[in-house]
């Protein structure tokens, strides 16, 4: 999640502010990995890149997919929150006399971050629940835990029920967490948004 | 002596547009220019080319002797000695009045955090809202946030400031409170250039009025000479507009 986060950042600043090769990379990236299925990406990365000789454990496969797809969402939120401030700000720091790199650090992201918060808090409970198709590639992750525990006690309905209130609770916390994040960043003054 | 700004036969065109057609003047130390015209004229086109937040096409423009204009110049370093006052105040909406002030004292000169903090109140005491340091600008008045926009641009000791229609997007009452600051700033000796169509700040305090229509400088003049005695059938008629617009009891006021 966080190595999307900062991707995705990238990402999404070569979009906005990047030249046309940085532009066309980012434009692709995100084609890409927003166009094909979370599964196959994951499989292509663990029985895929061995065949050219990149071989990944099962975690650092499912962690380098999940991060790789979730960045190319976030860096389409990151790029709307990013156009949405207004051009007037990045104008006023350059008439200050800041850089274009002192402008975005200091002026623009801070906004941009606060207005992404409820997307991003979206993003990260999909890619919460869609940590369980590492399964496919065999993590041991609370989806293949779960399978475990109901075969070797064939109480599958409680296991996977189990599983379900383990996912449910860990989004909730996750989501009352961003809550309380974009609470404590709001601007006063600016409601509703 | 040495002239603080020279603006040499600036050209700027969008598209096939031609916004700037040739414009030249230069201003002393201290000195106040008051810029006037009908809208779409490039008055605001000019300020931006100034400190090239439009880079100008042809032309030079000169800030202590230094070209602003020429293409190795540092760019950061020499608007950082230009103030810019936006018609719409651009404040950083995430930063206090206080942070908007000392931001780019921080960031741009390497000031320390308390020191800028410190400037930074001095500042806003001098456009009188050293009570509203810790407000954010969606919380202040728009006449409160363009006082701090002129702070912000006094933070970082300019040598010019430039206000781009800095009255226009207040409401009549609010208009006073910034009028006010501008005026206190030109007596104070602060170099200014001003397009606005305030007749009653023009004429007490500018130095000169400077008439431009379709992108050239069809005149211009002391405000006393050109308000009374245009020497242009234009200027004229565009006095004559803007006073009906605007109504003698402001233009005496002030």
């Amino acid at each position: 999640m966080v190595g999307g986060t900062i991707l995705g950042l990238l990402l999404a600043l070569g979009r906005v502010y990047g030249n046309r090769a940085i532009y066309a990379f980012s434009t692709g990236y995100i084609e890409l990995f927003r166009g094909t299925p979370m599964l196959v990406q994951m499989l292509f990365i663990y029985f895929g890149l061995p065949e050219i000789g990149v071989m990944l454990t099962p975690v650092i496969a499912a962690s380098v997919a999940l991060g790789m797809n979730t960045a190319a969402y976030q860096a389409e939120y990151f790029r709307g929150a990013i156009q949405s401030t207004k051009a007037g700000q990045m104008t006023a720091a350059r008439s200050l006399g800041m850089s274009k790199a002192q402008a975005i650090c200091y002026i623009i992201l801070p906004q941009a971050l606060r207005i992404v918060i409820p997307q991003w808090s979206n993003e990260s409970i999909l890619l919460l629940k869609y940590s369980s198709i590492a399964f496919a590639i065999g993590v041991p992750e609370l989806m293949a835990r779960a399978q475990m525990i109901g075969y070797s006690t064939f109480r599958f309905f409680d296991a996977f029920l189990i599983a379900a209130f383990i996912y449910l609770v860990l989004t909730t916390v996750l989501a009352q967490l961003l809550d309380m994040l974009a609470e404590k960043v709001r601007i006063p003054g600016q409601e509703g948004r | 002596m040495a002239l603080t700004l020279v603006i040499e036969d600036i050209h700027k065109a969008y598209g096939n547009l031609e916004v700037l057609k040739g414009i030249s003047f230069g201003m002393q130390k201290g000195d106040t220019k008051v810029v006037i015209g009908p809208s779409g004229t490039g008055k605001s086109t000019l300020l931006r080319c100034i400190n090239r937040l439009s880079p100008p096409d042809k032309g030079q423009v000169w800030l202590e002797g230094e070209e602003i204009t020429h293409s190795k110049s540092n760019i950061n370093q020499l608007r950082a000695k230009i103030g810019f006052v936006f018609q719409d105040f651009n404040l950083f909406s995430h930063l206090t009045a206080l942070k908007n002030v000392s931001i780019a004292p921080m960031k741009v000169m390497r000031m320390k955090k308390k020191e800028a903090a410190k400037l930074a109140m001095e500042e806003l005491e001098r456009v009188g809202l050293g009570d509203k340091a810790d407000a954010y600008p969606a919380q202040l008045s728009g006449g409160q946030q363009q006082r701090v926009s002129i702070a912000r641009a006094l933070a970082m000791s300019p040598k010019l400031i430039l206000f781009d229609e800095p009255t226009s997007a207040l409401d009549p009452e609010l208009i006073g409170e910034v009028l006010e600051v501008m005026i206190n700033l030109a007596k104070d000796g602060m170099t200014m250039l001003v397009v606005s169509h305030e007749m009653g700040f023009a004429r007490s305090v500018a130095d000169e009025v400077i008439f431009m229509e379709q992108g050239v400088i069809v005149e211009q003049g002391p405000p006393q000479q050109l308000f009374a005695s245009p020497k242009q059938p234009r200027t004229r008629e565009f006095l004559h507009k803007i006073t009906e617009l605007y109504g003698e009891e402001r233009e005496k006021g002030n």
